[in-house]
């Protein structure tokens, strides 16, 4: 039953209009928590819409002689990308679209969102954004490793890569509780990915907003709506590969599901927002000489579980 | 090979074919150093398309993956050597023209001939459940000796390239005898060593 694709569920169309919906309403949701803990609830639900239709009714402002072509690609790109993520994280149980490689799919859309950011970045041909683009890469080469070695745990682990039987490894136990590291590294990295909380960086207050400096109108729009859609699947992808996903006691399942992805959100929001922001210079060391040995050592602990057969 | 797919997926594959290629000549027309990045990037994501139309997901999942992540590797490489790190001013991507049409076709010639005359082994009539996990035992098994050589070529490669590229080694950063308690840095790294 797992092994059906919502697609065959439900028809392509209606789970691709399903997806998007629970994208946009993820995006909403994260949008909304990070307002309540910054500036309390009033008005909180609200304010995410309507920024978003201002955003949509305001005047484009331009640059001299932009790249145009590349910028509007990387501006829709951005969104895009985050929707696709979604194709992976399994929704009511089912995933838009199975493969034997969904945990490759969820980093390929990671990883193609640093050529859309870059290419946000470069786009306005401005000296701000152009470095907040680099500092973006420059971030990225140091999580990205540790990043892999965090979803290849999860994988490992559930002797598959595809995310339902990821869910299904984990009736018994939720991964979480053997492979902390790779949790933690992973809803860091999605943090890192959306460059929000501590590694906001590339669009810090220094460099006059980096890669969103010179975004305005729709533009601004779909890079904002494709940070928090992305943030929202990855707390929603880190509920199924670490906490269990639907697991639970008395609630149905993809009650659960909503919960733990809600938790996961409130909890990255709190933690990601009372934290300052990492200098990029800093981040490389930290992670090839800290992190890339722990996600090893994490791998390997996780190995030698595999064939003890724990999972089993 | 063909014969199993059904019409559409044909006409997809060979419109992304197209499109490779034509994103593949594209890279050598534009006069951005951006704008032939990506048109390389493009290119190599319609060859990604073709292998899922071929249900080849891991393939096509880990060429979109690791292409993406070269030409942005490439982007940074792209401000640490290139006078203009920028790169707006136009500029020409070609250099040495006649040597590389001479490269490029003798390798055209190659591959043409070697693609034809290769008598390809056929397929087992049915298709693999996971081809995903088809290809990890062939990576683990039998084909393990050929990718563990390609692994430390690759690896020899990358620290043949950081060498190449740092101006500092470690005796810059350590003193002639290596002696320094910490390593003289002109930017600091994250780690208080």
């Amino acid at each position: 039953m797992p092994e059906q694709t919502l697609a065959e569920a439900w028809g392509l169309v209606p789970a691709v209009l399903g997806i998007v919906a629970v994208g946009l309403v993820l995006g909403v949701v994260v949008a909304v928590v990070d307002r309540i803990v910054v500036f309390g609830a009033s008005g909180a639900a609200v304010e995410p819409i309507r920024s978003s239709a201002r955003l949509l009714v305001e005047q484009r402002r331009t640059t001299l002689a932009p790249d145009r072509l590349l910028w509007r690609t990387g501006c829709v790109a951005v969104p895009t990308l985050a929707l696709l993520s979604l194709a992976v994280v399994p929704v009511a149980g089912r995933t838009l679209w199975s493969t034997g490689a969904d945990l490759v799919w969820f980093n390929a859309m990671e990883a193609l969102l640093w050529a859309a950011v870059w290419l946000v970045g470069w786009g306005p041909n401005a000296v701000h954004a152009l470095t907040g683009g680099y500092r973006f890469l420059g971030q990225g080469l140091a999580y990205e490793l540790p990043l892999m070695f965090a979803l290849i745990t999860a994988g490992l682990a559930a002797g598959s890569l595809r995310t339902t039987d990821v869910l299904a490894a984990q009736e018994r136990l939720w991964f979480v509780v053997t492979m902390p590291v790779a949790f933690v590294v992973f809803v860091a990295s999605a943090a890192a990915f959306a460059f929000w909380g501590p590694f906001a960086a590339p669009a810090a207050a220094d460099i006059a907003g980096g890669v969103t400096s010179e975004l305005s109108g729709v533009d601004r729009l779909l890079v904002e709506a494709g940070r928090t859609v992305f943030l929202g699947a990855s707390a929603a992808m880190a509920a199924a590969l670490f906490l269990g996903g639907e697991s639970g006691p008395w609630l149905p399942g993809p009650l659960w599901h909503l919960l733990k992805t809600l938790a996961v959100v409130a909890a990255l929001v709190w933690v990601g927002r009372r934290m300052p922001v990492l200098r990029p210079d800093r981040t490389v060391e930290v992670g090839w000489m800290v992190l890339v040995p722990l996600t090893l050592l994490q791998a390997l602990v996780v190995a030698v579980l595999v064939l003890n057969g724990f999972y089993a | 090979m063909l014969s199993d797919l059904s019409g559409w997926a044909i006409a997809v594959v060979a419109v992304l074919g197209a499109l490779s290629v034509a994103a593949g000549v594209a890279v050598f027309v534009v006069d951005s150093m951006a704008r032939a990045t990506f048109a390389l990037l493009a290119s190599f994501l319609a060859v990604a398309g073709v292998l899922l139309v071929l249900d080849l997901v891991y393939l096509a999942v880990v060429t979109a993956l690791m292409m993406t992540m070269e030409m942005a590797i490439m982007a940074v490489f792209m401000i640490m050597f290139m006078m203009n790190p920028a790169g707006l001013m136009p500029m020409t991507m070609v250099h040495n023209a006649k040597g590389s049409a001479v490269v490029g076709a003798g390798a055209f010639v190659v591959l043409t001939v070697g693609i034809w005359t290769i008598d390809w082994p056929t397929r087992n009539p049915e298709r693999p459940a996971d081809s995903t996990r088809q290809l990890g035992e062939a990576i683990m098994g039998s084909h393990m000796l050929v990718m563990l050589v390609i692994g430390i070529a690759l690896f020899a490669t990358i620290l043949a390239g950081t060498v190449l590229a740092t101006a500092r080694g470690r005796y810059d950063r350590f003193g002639a005898g290596l002696t320094a308690k910490r390593p003289d840095d002109p930017v600091p790294g994250g780690l208080r060593r």
